[in-house]
């Protein structure tokens, strides 16, 4: 463990040095200044390919819709953090963050255990955070003004998962596995809930940091042959699990939250997860019809197929240069407070769907989709069928 | 409480435990070998163990991407990873060994120690750089090979596969040969006498530099061994994979008695089998309150009292007497 602390250490001091190495060179290098989009999310480790998709998807929003900016005279900048999917990682770039004043806006996370905390940091200056990806219930429900997401709710999703599991899937009884971090036990926990409230039986609860052997994990699991193995977590466990479970002839079938909703996920698992399904609040692509243009300029720009969130990222950075653009009306430099508030007044129809935001900083209405893995060959992943589409409300803080 | 169920699992259990315990006696052997010789706690060989894997890795993609893999028969495929995976293991650990630790032999012992932490961090991250640029992956995945998947149903609940079975019997037969090195020839004779004393064995006309490179080696080359095995069982490994079962099998080698070769097995399938029957066991045995997470905290807590009543571990250590 003392080798973690020394890690984190060495990590920070790198960040540290990174961070305030360039802000000397580009100070009013167009007459008005610049404004800095940032995105925080996993660039390294297991969990890149999500997080690389969401600094790409903004970055292709900031080259798009960055002209009206410069026409004013501000030169814009996408400063890309790496959070490494660690809460200890995302506060201290987050200090970083807010310790450079061009930074107007966040664009993240990826993770719910990694964007609660850093959020506390940027509400100390009121600096906005848009988020893609996070659907912790937590984030929203904290009731701070700078925090924003474009995409739905665990508490809903969990609810959407187990109805779809009841009412489609049929199943009787279920196995709930969860990664013990604030998005994979959270919706673990929304799933079973709802799972028990309608009948389904609940076999076994189980949290495990574990990410190579997960044999003690599946014996229990295989003795007592549920119908449905409940997966809340992220891809890079889930997959060597799934398929450590089928090599060792466990029958039951996959459900998964939208943590499952990568390509990895086929790469590692393979044929394991043909055919399973996940619950997601960021639909595939090729669902939304406006989105087709912005899956092939990021092809053709990065090589490759967008990752989920990739398109929910280029729409909360949209959001954010149109709140920017609103409150540098006669070239003001953006304040925070006034970016802050301005977000809370877009009324954005992205690629991703209509957003607008109610007073905690959800969306009015959120989309969730119930996804079938078509393929076991990663590059198919975004040939993956909807099944289920819901437009669902954020519910009320009780 | 279903006794049915609890009684029903138990053989599968027992044998989850026993391969991962052969999995950490292989990896402890590297640590307890080292330390026998020199009385240092070399911390890079979870990242020498490691490179076994990817070493493994990497021939299978390459087999694979050339069509080889499914034409070549498998007892052969793995034969040649195993063999691949020991070479290389085996020569970084010579290499860390001279570069990293001769210099500093004759410093103050936690100076090497420091040293081979440095080492640990420069190779997790070297493993990190190279994959990244090679393979543009964190994590990579074993390719499946039919065969080694392939299971035998003992009974409904309970099956073993054919890839465990080759972890099993590769590290009885790679501690058998261990056992046969150090204590039957002449080698080895000399590898004990470096351990009991350098300056005598060197007047013996021992090469002691030569000898304690050759244990490096043999670590080294058990360390790559369970790397390969680690990753044809588990499938899937990343530059940090190594970290967590090295620190365990460490314990486990602590566990045995460090310095002591049978005694790292032993210790390695104790902590195994501890490991697979807390987490199996903890929360069908508590209803739900304690759940799998807390394998580690119950299988260290055993050790901790295994070490209070036996503090030089289970079979004893074996070091040098001090003049």
């Amino acid at each position: 463990m003392i080798r973690n602390l020394v890690r984190n250490a060495l990590v920070f001091a790198v960040v540290l040095g990174l961070a305030t190495l360039p802000s000397a060179s580009n100070v009013g290098a167009q007459g008005k200044g610049t404004i800095k989009i940032a995105t925080q999310s996993p660039l390294s480790g297991g969990q890149a390919a999500l997080g690389e998709g969401i600094k790409l998807g903004a970055q292709l929003a900031v080259e798009k819709f960055k002209g009206g900016l410069e026409k004013r005279g501000f030169k814009v900048e996408l400063v890309p953090f790496d959070d490494q999917a660690k809460p200890d990682v995302g506060v201290a770039n987050a200090k970083n963050i807010i310790a450079d004043k061009d930074i107007a806006v966040v664009i993240g996370h990826l993770n719910s255990g990694v964007a609660i905390p850093s959020s506390e940091v940027y509400k100390e200056v009121n600096l906005a955070m848009v988020s893609p990806a996070n659907t912790n219930p937590t984030i929203t429900d904290r009731g701070y003004p700078n925090v924003f997401r474009v995409c739905g709710r665990d508490d809903v999703q969990g609810v959407v998962g187990a109805e779809f599991a009841k009412g489609t899937m049929k199943v009787k009884t279920a196995y709930v596995i969860h990664d013990k971090t604030a998005y994979g036990q959270g919706v673990a926990e929304f799933f079973k809930a709802d799972a028990e409230k309608k009948g389904i039986k609940i076999l076994g609860f189980e949290g495990t940091e574990e990410k190579s052997n997960f044999d003690p994990i599946i014996t229990p699991v295989r003795a007592k042959n549920p119908d449905l193995i409940y997966f809340g977590g992220i891809y890079e466990q889930a997959a060597p699990f799934f398929k450590q479970a089928r090599e060792k002839g466990v029958k039951s079938k996959f459900l998964g939250p939208d943590g499952l909703d990568s390509s990895d996920l086929a790469k590692i698992a393979g044929k394991a997860v043909v055919g399973m399904y996940y619950t997601s609040v960021a639909g595939p692509v090729s669902v939304y019809p406006q989105a087709k243009q912005f899956a092939e300029e990021y092809k053709k720009k990065f090589g490759k197929n967008p990752e989920p969130f990739a398109a929910q990222a280029y729409d909360s950075t949209a959001i954010a240069i149109k709140a920017l653009e609103a409150v540098t009306k006669g070239g003001k430099a953006p304040t925070r407070d006034a970016v802050t508030a301005a977000i809370r007044d877009v009324r954005h129809t992205g690629i991703t769907g209509a957003v607008e935001f109610d007073a905690k900083g959800d969306p009015k209405k959120a989309l969730y989709f119930v996804l079938q893995v078509a393929s076991e060959n990663p590059e198919k992943w975004s040939d993956n069928k909807e099944v289920k589409r819901l437009s669902i409300a954020a519910p009320v803080k009780k | 409480m279903d006794f049915e169920l609890l009684v029903g699992i138990f053989p599968q259990v027992l044998l989850d435990g026993l391969i991962l315990g052969f999995m950490y006696a292989l990896i402890a052997l590297g640590y307890t070998m080292v330390y026998g010789v020199l009385e240092f706690i070399n911390f890079a060989h979870s990242e020498i163990f490691i490179v076994g894997a990817f070493v493994g890795v990497e021939i299978l993609l390459g087999l694979k991407s050339a069509g080889w893999l499914g034409a070549l028969p498998w007892p052969l495929v793995l034969l040649l990873i195993l063999v691949a995976g020991m070479v290389v293991s085996g020569l970084l650990a010579v290499t860390v060994e001279r570069i990293a630790y001769r210099p500093l032999r004759a410093a103050p012992r936690l100076i090497p120690l420091i040293s081979a932490i440095g080492v640990s961090f420069f190779l997790q991250d070297l493993i990190r750089l190279v994959e990244s640029v090679w393979q543009n992956a964190f994590n990579l995945v074993y390719p499946t090979m039919d065969a080694l998947n392939q299971r035998f149903e003992l009974t409904q609940t309970i099956d073993v596969s054919v890839k465990s079975l080759v972890v099993i019997v590769a590290a009885l037969a790679m501690l058998w040969a261990l056992h046969v090195l150090v204590n039957r020839t002449k080698i080895g004779t000399a590898i004990r006498a470096v351990a009991e004393d350098q300056a005598a064995a060197s007047l013996m006309g021992i090469n002691v530099n030569r000898i304690i490179s050759l244990t490096f080696l043999i670590g080294g080359m058990m360390g790559g061994a369970a790397g390969v095995l680690f990753g044809v069982q588990y499938g899937l490994i990343n530059p940090y994979s190594g970290f967590i079962p090295g620190l365990k099998a460490f314990t486990a080698a602590v566990l045995g008695g460090i310095g002591n070769i049978p005694g790292a097995m032993i210790g390695g399938v104790v902590l195994g089998v501890l490991e697979a029957f807390a987490a199996s066991y903890l929360s069908l045995l508590t209803g739900g309150a304690f759940g799998a997470e807390y394998k580690d905290i119950f299988a260290f807590s055993v050790l901790i009292l295994i070490l209070i009543f036996r503090p030089k571990g289970l079979l004893g250590e074996i070091v040098r007497e001090r003049a």
